[in-house]
């Protein structure tokens, strides 16, 4: 973990990251002063919001988003200690896929549709790892066996439209692994499926990552996701990280206001049939135009002057691993004080 | 899949046992189908087509030699279709002239995609000023008055088919660039692209690996309908006398021939005028019944 004192850097270091989108209505502040670090074969969750930033953290740091000048950067991405933001287009692109892989959102759209699932997979092997064309085919069923779907050899001849969206989703993550990434973004891998198939695709993400001690950054908006799935947890907020530390702590000491009302809002199956959802109340800000000081401040239950003026910095208070950007947290263990007839 | 599909191929042996297709697949065949008038006009280009490749092996009466026996002859068994005002073969004429249409319809619309498809791709993925360019590009093409233009260059340049060819080629770039551009822009969102992004391909893999096969579809798609427009600038072109020289037979020539007979004998420019007609109406409805299948809305919905 961070306090780990190994010579060697961690795998992949963010510092003071902001990317900002120059939009004909003004500067979204999509992601505004990140910094996190993640080690070798650890799983860090990244939740929040739609909208909080998430996904353009993830494309900043594999840097595939848009390069006509209308996005703006700043902040350092060490990967092994080589900033990514300063390597030329065409070593990123050695990096991308190789050191870095991605698994997006929607199998549906992920893959090609005129491809053969088989062609996707061997491009990339013999592209990239310089294969032959018969060693590509023979790996390429290896990846497709391993990632659990069966009858690899038949499957390779097949178009994406034959198959289901968890087993698009398992060929997305066949070609993440094709070339032994050190990183895996996976951008919220199982928004788009259903609930038992969520549970298989995460069960196989925890599965490769073990079998190659890979790292892996989990993008997404369930806790429940994260509390199963992660070792270490990243909340973000309209842009800003607010809370991080190991998931365990996290699900049994939030100290930010934010992350217990994400917490309280999610649904138990212990409640009653018919029990109000706790929606937070109000909207996340505008990032085209974000109010001065904690961004939360306007939906926080505990909210107080200063809260509305000064922006508090992510610190952590008396665990150095838990850090968390709020000037009246909760206290440890159980509710603030000044929480008592707040959020229920 | 793989089963379900030869299990189909199985059943369609017999065929002859349940001829009303009532599962779901076949159903969808059913609305796959090009329907009577597609293979009616597939067979009226057929026919051109085989017609035309036939003067390489059948003598056919010389296009060029006059009869000065028949006049503005009706039609005959030795002249099926008739003779011109100059004792010229019609049917003759006719074939040959297809000749030209059809080398011109089946080779600039490929130059003309090729060279639409770059600036398409290019527009559709990059966006931002390569886009702007190719806009200004294509709207200039198509601030000239088209024939004005086409007679200035084939007028300085001279009127041979590679001109004629390389002229038409050029109206069909506007058309070709817009479809491609359309296509890219609607695929380029898609996560597959961006996932290549992330697998680290270049652009310019990206480009003709990812999104020029899903683009092409529609663009050939729609290149039947160019023909059709290839053709009639070409007849066009010629009947305004800058297409081929004059002895080679074209169809427009023909109608402007018979332009000047219009009184005396209609049937000179009716002739060549009706297989105008029928062959640019077969390539529009192939085109179009092609399109239908293609177009994303139609078949995404």
């Amino acid at each position: 973990m961070a306090d780990n004192q190994s010579i060697e850097p961690p795998l992949l270091e963010v510092n003071n990251l902001f990317t900002h989108f120059d939009t004909p209505r003004g500067i979204a502040h999509a992601v505004d002063g990140v910094s996190f670090t993640l080690e070798r074969g650890r799983t860090l969750g990244i939740v929040g919001e739609s909208g909080s930033g998430k996904s353009v953290l993830s494309r900043t740091i594999i840097d595939i988003l848009a390069k006509d000048g209308s996005v703006l950067h700043e902040g350092e991405i060490l990967f092994e200690g080589r900033d990514l933001r300063q390597l030329p287009e065409k070593e990123m692109r050695e990096i991308r896929g190789r050191e870095i892989a991605m698994v997006f959102q929607d199998p549906m759209s992920s893959l090609n549709p005129v491809k053969k699932i088989g062609k996707q997979i061997t491009e990339v092997l013999t592209k990239r790892l310089g294969m032959t064309k018969q060693a590509a085919k023979l790996r390429a069923a290896e990846l497709i066996d391993s990632v659990g779907i069966p009858d690899a050899e038949q499957q390779l001849t097949r178009f994406p439209m034959h198959l289901s969206g968890g087993m698009r989703q398992r060929v997305a993550i066949a070609i993440a692994m094709a070339c032994e990434p050190k990183l895996l973004i996976a951008d919220e891998p199982t928004t788009a499926l259903d609930v038992t198939i969520q549970a298989q695709i995460l069960d196989l993400l925890r599965e490769q990552q073990r079998e190659r001690d890979m790292s892996v950054i989990l993008i997404t908006h369930n806790l429940g996701i994260v509390s199963g799935y992660t070792d270490d947890v990243a909340v973000m907020y309209a842009g800003r990280i607010a809370e991080r530390c190991g998931t365990d702590e996290l699900i049994a000491h939030p100290r930010m206001p934010y992350t217990e009302a994400l917490m309280n809002s999610a649904p138990a199956l212990s409640d009653p049939p018919h029990t109000r959802l706790n929606a937070i109340p109000g909207l996340p800000p505008n990032l085209l135009n974000v109010p001065p000081g904690c961004r939360f401040h306007a939906r926080c239950p505990y909210v107080q002057d200063k809260c509305k003026s000064d922006m508090p910095e992510l610190l952590a208070e008396d665990n150095p691993a838990h850090t968390f950007a709020c000037w009246h947290p909760l206290a440890n263990g159980k509710a603030n004080e000044v929480a008592s007839g707040g959020i229920q | 899949m793989a089963d379900t599909s030869q299990l189909l191929g199985n059943l369609r042996m017999f065929w002859f046992l349940g001829r009303r297709g009532s599962t779901a697949s076949e159903r969808i065949k059913k609305k796959r189908k090009f329907g009577v008038i597609f293979w009616l006009a597939a067979s009226w280009i057929s026919i051109m087509l085989v017609a035309t490749i036939s003067t390489n092996f059948i003598t056919f009466p010389d296009p060029l030699s006059q009869d000065y026996n028949a006049l503005s002859a009706p039609w005959s068994m030795d002249h099926l279709l008739g003779t011109d005002h100059l004792g010229r073969d019609m049917f003759s004429r006719i074939v040959f002239g297809a000749a030209t249409s059809f080398k011109i319809a089946f080779t600039s619309p490929f130059i003309g995609m090729a060279i639409g498809l770059c600036l398409g791709l290019s527009a559709g993925y990059f966006r931002g000023r390569v886009d702007s360019a190719v806009s200004i590009f294509i709207d200039s093409i198509l601030a000239f008055p088209n024939i004005v233009l086409a007679i200035a260059i084939l007028f300085y340049a001279g009127a041979n088919i590679f001109n004629l060819v390389m002229v038409i080629a050029f109206y069909t770039i506007p058309q070709f660039t817009r479809i491609s551009r359309a296509n890219t822009m609607l695929y380029a969102q898609r996560e597959f692209v961006v996932a290549a992004r992330a697998q680290g391909a270049s652009h310019l893999r990206i480009l003709l690996r990812e999104l020029l096969p899903n683009v092409i579809v529609p663009v050939a798609a729609y290149s039947l309908l160019i023909m059709s427009f290839t053709i009639a600038l070409e007849g066009t072109l010629s009947f305004l006398g800058v297409g081929l020289p004059p002895p080679d037979p074209t169809w427009g020539q023909m109608i402007s021939d018979g332009v000047e007979e219009l009184e005396e004998d209609a049937f000179i420019s009716m002739v060549p005028s009706f297989f105008m007609f029928m062959t640019i109406l077969a390539l529009n409805l192939m085109g179009d019944r092609m399109r239908q299948f293609t177009d994303v809305k139609a078949s995404s919905a």
